[in-house]
Formats: C-alpha cells, structure tokens, sequence
C-alpha cells in the first residue's frame, strides 16, 4: 500500500463489499475518499495514474465498508469517575471498535441533568474526542426518580434522549409525565426496565444457577414488569419509548405484541445477552455479573429471533468499564458491568456468520436503526460529506485480548476468547480515526 | 485414594470416593477425642488460620479444637464482612496473610464464593467454613457421619430437609453429599422458602410436612432466620410453627428409628418443640461431637501439604 505524503486522506478501496441498510444497498464497490470526503461509490472507479500516485489502493475484497457504527447505550465514565474510563479513551475505544458515535448515559458524576453537564461532554469532546459523542439526558433530576430534568434545556444543550439508565423510574407517574413531556420536545425516553423491589438483593438471574450458587437472583419477571409498565404507557401518551438491554423472551415477546399494534416502541440488546448464559458464573468470576443479568438459553435464542424479526432494532453495547477496585471483589460487593466497545462487532458478526442475520440486518442494528431511535442524520454512507464509515474484514481471526484495549477498564468476559471479524480502519469526520493497517 | 486436592471449597465438586474417604477417616480419629490426653503430634509445626467474616462461636471453636488436637498452631481473625475493612480489601488482606506463610485458611464469610475467590490467589490450603448461602461442607459430612453411626449405610436412606432452604448452604452441602452416596433427598417447607427450580439438584420439594414425616428416616430440621418475615418471606412465626414446626404431635407419624437433627443454633418452640429437640431420636449433641472428628479429617487431609 502506497499513501501519498501531500494528501493525507486520499483512499481508494477496491471491491470492497459495501453494505448500507439505509440506502438497501449490498453490491461490491469500489470507494473513493478525496481530501476526507467520501466522494464516489461505484464499481470500478479509474484514476488517471499520476492522480492515482497521491492515493492510497487498498485491496478491499472480502472486506466491507459500512456507515460508521453507532452504539445507542455507553458509559463513558466523565466526568467523575475517570479513572474507570474517559471521553478521551471511551471514544479510542470506540474508534478501535469500528465506532463513529457514541451516546453516553447521564449516571455520571454530576449527573447529566442539565445544561452544563451536556455542554462540559460535548466540549471535551470535541476537545480530545476521536468520534461523535451523543449525551443522553437524564429523566429526574440528580436520578433521584423525584422530579423532571429540564428536557427542553438538555436537549437545546445537545442531548438526544433522556433515561435515568443504571436505575428504573421507579414511579409510575413520574415516568408518564417524563414520557408526555419529552414528547413535547420529540426526545425518546430510553428505560432501564427493572422493578426494583423485585431485583432487590439480586445478584444473577434467578434460576438453576443462582439456587445451585447460592447467590440471590433477579427473576426475569423484574424486567418484565416494566417492560409491560413502560409500554401501557406509552401507548397512554403516544410518547416514543426506547427499551434498553433487552434481556429475557418475555420482554421480546410483549415488545412485539407492542409493535404490532403500533405502539411508539423501539429496543435494543447487548452482545452479552445473546452471546452467554447464566452457567458462567460457575465459578463466581465477577465479570459476568452484569445488570440486567445474563439470562438462560431460552432468552438467548428469544433475543436472537427477536432481532432476526425485528423486534429488537439496535445492538449496543452497554459498555461499563469499571476498575479492578470494583470488579476484583466479593461477589456480592462487585459491581455490576461488561465493557464492549472494542469486543462487539466479532460478536455481531458472529449472527450473521450463524445467519441468524443477514449482513445488512447486522449493520443496520449498529447504525441506521440507533440513528433512526435517536432522530439523528447519521448511520449511512453520504456521499460529497467527510468520511465517516468503517472498512472491516469479517473474517480475520484474533483472540480476543483486552490487555490491549484503548478503553482504561479490562472487565471483559470475552477476553481469551477465538473469535473473527473486526473493525481495519475508522473514518470520522474525513480522517482515519483508528487504523490497524501498516502505513 | 488420595485426597489431591488443595481446598476443600464444596461438597458438589467432591465425589464419593473422596467423601467416603474423609468420612472413615473422620470415624478413625474420632477415637482420639475420647482419649484422656486427646492430642496428636499429625500437624505438629502447621499453622491453621481461622478468617471469619460472619460470627460464629460453635463452627470456629469446632475448627479450632480439631485443629489443636492435631498439634496446629492455631489464629483467629474475626471481622465483619466487608470489602474494606480500615480501607483493606478482601485480596489485601489475603496476600498480607499468605506472606506469614500459613497452611491452611478456615473460611467463613457472608458472600457465596468468596473461598474460591481466595482459594486462587494463595498457595495455603482453603477449607470452606461456611460461605453465603452456597455450601457448608464440614457440617453437611459431620451430617452424614451422624446418620452413618446411626443407619449404617446412607445408600437408600431417605432425608428430609425442613426449613429454609433457599437461605441455607448447609442445606446445599447435604443435598449434593446425600445425592452422590446414593439417598433420597426431600426439601420440605412453603414455597418462599425454596430455592427456586430446587428440583434441577436432584431433589423432591413437598410443601406439607404432614406428608413428608411417614417416609423420612432422618429429618433435618433447620434454623428459621427471624428476619425472614420482614423480608415478606412468612406472614409470622407462630403461623411459621404451626405448618413447618417439628412437634411430638407431628412425629406421631414418623418411622420407629427416625433420626431427628438441626445444625444449631435452635429456636426452640419455632422450627423445633423442646421435647422433639431433647427427645429420644435426637441426635442434635452427636452432630456436635462428630464436628470435631470432621474438621480433623479435613484439616489432617489438607494440612499436611
Ligand atoms: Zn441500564
């Protein structure tokens, strides 16, 4: 590969796969980017050669080049708790994982529940961010579950949604008022479904596993009981309501019926819930010990059907870096958490290699459909805009090492693990954010 | 058989060859109790630490007599469970411990799994005293030793488990030690106090104790948790006592040679009437006394490393 020193982002990617879900488009292409700009996608593009020395050829074939992915549900740790992980490595991490956007929940510290905490994010990370960063808002003030954050505030400061995310809104008129006003601001209410009285004490899905462990278990019905809360209620408002981490066949199941009789219902699943059962936490080992808890095989294969038919729009990762001082612990004192940014796309493409999904419906989970959730103009290929996509390889093979990852956090449950597919190179705004090709 | 392992952390994980041979062994130093100078030289130059992050007089004085009469030196550290304790975590204070080079760590601790957790960051043999609610090795084989005395065999013996189930590790441990030698295990209690999906160990769940009493030979009856009924588990004790306590009315029913236990402490008059408690097919004080020749097997098997 040859890469012309005036031009440092001129690529031409040659027969690469090209899949973008939101144009329905999977043919073979080749991908033209010009000074950043991506500006041409169309089989055989030819440059006259002395034009073709200032760019960099890639042989892309059996590679992909995909909108730049999305993940709809992060924990980016800033500001407060930086030493778990910060905007600066969040957004590595996520460049590192084939992301160009991330949307950050509000449970930091302070919480993000009101202008300046939204303007403080967006700015430090257009300072030392290396990809779009999306602040979610909260829906109490403090996530207290007491009264209403500022919705019309947050979202002129930059948020795009609004969730209390890490704990429910355990009142129900306070989760009807937030889901009626955020409708008057056309903001989605992302609900953490959980009854907390019901999960009280868990520490595992309940089952053969918890009963055999001995640790207290969260029964499938405390998510449940809310999923079916949260969605009589927004077919009470007409309010747009988003599920985040879907976990178990019965919240599938009621989510589908939601849908199809219109009710303003998106949702979405983390690779963990559709990747590992609950008997890996044989051993006690705390990386598994997440919220909500990893389910049983039934729910696994629920959750997968769920995204084959639809039902579930959105992969994302729920990515939780937590240190060793939080993880390395008493079961019962571990905190709850799964980092993902750098482990996902492997795990996705998994689905699609089972072909539980097709290619484009596993990029559209990462990118047209959290864009279309959030109301947000992005997860496509524009062409005559800077670059912002992902050229990867779906089958290169590594072992899954979360020593070298960008994130400052390694709990990880997938490290060691064999696995194929993974992000060569990001492009954001028009230039190459993350790259693993030697230059 | 040798006994290869380092710790003993559960009795799921054990198989019957290896609790065969901790029980005749148990049998054998038994013996040594009813000496008049009841010490042997075994452990002589070991050190045994006892780490208790949830009190517990009866198990840790059993320990501690076990592993005296093997000639062990003996400490104790008693100490609220919590992951820092003066700022101290769990594995800080673990790594501290191992650096004075002791052979082996007597665990109790409130959190299930915490011995494993230990286990894999010190070379010292770890016996599991107790953790969470997941197992209580040494009292369910000082159990097992108790019927064996008594029945000769466990193969095709019956045990009723009444009680609390779900809460209770000792329960656990003698499911998985009675399941592999061969008896018939019956859990009986309300549903709130049952572990859910019990029946996945191998077990029979009976929610009338009525029932359950004609089959049992032995009945192991467990301590109730008061705190139980503010944790919306029971409406009271006395209603507690009346469908789940063990009474001489009751026992009326059961089989000539039944063998009535309780791991202890008691609530008298709550899971268990005083004269079903001190009556003739008691054998709540041959558990204690077994405890000990237990917990010198266990500490002779591990110790000498
Ligand atoms: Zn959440």
């Amino acid at each position: 590969m040859k890469k012309g020193k005036a031009d440092p982002c001129n690529y031409l990617f040659r027969r690469a796969r090209v899949i973008d879900p939101a144009r329905d488009l999977d043919a073979v292409a080749d991908v033209l980017v010009v000074d950043g700009i991506l500006t041409d996608i169309k089989p055989n593009i030819d440059l006259p050669s002395d034009r073709l020395a200032h760019f960099a050829v890639i042989d892309a074939s059996e590679k992909w080049i995909v909108p730049g992915l999305i993940d709809m549900h992060v924990h980016l740790r800033e500001p407060g708790e930086e030493y778990k992980e910060t905007i600066a490595t969040g957004t590595m991490a996520a460049v590192a994982g084939g992301y160009t956007a991330v949307a950050c929940m509000p449970n930091t510290k302070p919480v993000n529940d009101c202008a300046a905490v939204t303007e403080y994010i967006l700015e430090r990370a257009r300072e030392q961010g290396h990809c779009r960063v999306l602040p979610v808002g909260a829906v109490s003030s403090g996530l207290e579950g007491r009264s209403l954050a500022e919705f019309g505030e947050l979202k002129g400061s930059g948020a795009v949604a609004v969730t209390d995310d890490g704990r429910p809104v355990a009142n129900s008129m306070l989760m009807r008022r937030a889901l009626e006003y955020a409708k008057n601001f056309d903001l989605p209410v992302i609900s953490h479904a959980e009854d907390p009285a019901l999960s009280e004490g868990g520490l595992m899905n309940e089952g053969p596993t918890s009963t055999l462990l001995g640790l207290h278990g969260i029964p499938k019905a405390a998510e449940e009981v809310m999923v079916a809360r949260d969605l009589a209620l927004a077919e009470l408002t007409g309010a747009r309501l988003h599920i985040a981490h879907v976990s178990t066949a019965g919240a599938v199941r009621m989510i589908g019926e939601a849908k199809s009789r219109g009710v303003p219902v998106t949702a979405e699943t983390a690779p963990h819930y559709f990747t590992l059962t609950d008997d890996r936490l044989m051993t006690f080992d705390t990386l598994y010990k997440v919220n909500p808890p990893i389910r049983g095989p039934a729910d696994v294969e629920a959750i997968k059907r769920g995204l084959a038919d639809g039902t579930i729009d959105a992969v994302a990762t729920d990515h939780a870096p937590h240190s060793s001082i939080e993880k390395d612990t008493e079961f019962e004192y571990a905190a709850n958490g799964i980092i993902g940014l750098e482990s996902a796309l492997p795990l996705i493409l998994e689905l699609v290699r089972e072909k539980t999904l097709t290619p484009s419906q596993a990029v559209a989970k990462v990118s047209c459909n959290p864009a279309r959730i959030l109301g947000l103009p992005l997860g496509t290929l524009l062409l005559n805009q800077r670059a912002c996509m992902t050229y990867l390889d779906p089958e290169f093979y590594f072992v899954l090492d979360c020593t070298t990852f960008r994130s400052k956090s390694r709990n990880c449950p997938f490290h060691g693990q064999p696995t194929r597919g993974r992000a060569l190179m990001t492009f954001f705004n028009g230039k190459v954010a993350f790259s693993r090709l030697s230059k | 058989m040798p006994f290869k392992r380092k710790d003993l952390l559960g009795l799921r994980e054990l198989d019957v060859h290896e609790i065969e041979h901790i029980l005749e062994l148990a049998v054998s130093l038994k013996e040594i109790n009813a000496r008049p100078i009841k010490k042997v030289p075994t452990l002589r130059g070991k050190t045994v630490i006892h780490l208790f992050y949830e009190p517990s007089t009866r198990t840790r004085t059993s320990f501690d007599i076990a592993a005296k009469r093997l000639s062990a030196d003996t400490y104790s550290i008693t100490t609220a469970a919590s992951s820092m304790v003066k700022g101290e975590t769990l594995l800080d204070t673990v790594k501290n411990l191992e650096a004075m080079k002791p052979d082996v760590f007597v665990l109790r601790h409130t959190v299930s799994g915490t011995p494993h957790r230990i286990a894999r960051h010190t070379t010292a043999s770890v016996i599991n005293a107790g953790d969470g609610m997941h197992e209580h090795p040494s009292q369910a084989l000082l159990d097992m030793m108790t019927m064996l005395e008594h029945k000769k065999k466990l193969d095709g013996l019956t045990v009723a488990i009444l009680g609390d189930i779900a809460h209770s590790r000792v329960a656990r441990s003698n499911i998985w030690g009675l399941r592999k030698m061969g008896a018939k295990v019956i859990l009986c209690g309300p549903i709130t106090l049952i572990p859910p999906e019990a029946h996945t160990m191998g077990v029979e769940v009976s929610h009338k104790l009525g029932e359950i009493i004609p089959e049992a030979d032995v009945i192991m009856v467990l301590r109730l948790q008061k705190e139980r009924q503010q944790q919306m588990l029971l409406p009271s004790l006395r209603e507690y006592s009346i469908y789940y306590g063990l009474t001489a009315e009751k026992l009326k029913k059961a089989r000539r040679n039944v063998l009535i236990m309780h791991p202890g402490p008691l609530n008298r008059g709550v899971e268990i009437s005083p004269d079903v408690a001190d009556g003739p097919h008691s054998v709540i004080l041959d558990q204690v006394t077994n405890g000990v020749a237990v917990r010198m097997a266990l500490l002779y098997l591990l110790g000498q490393k």
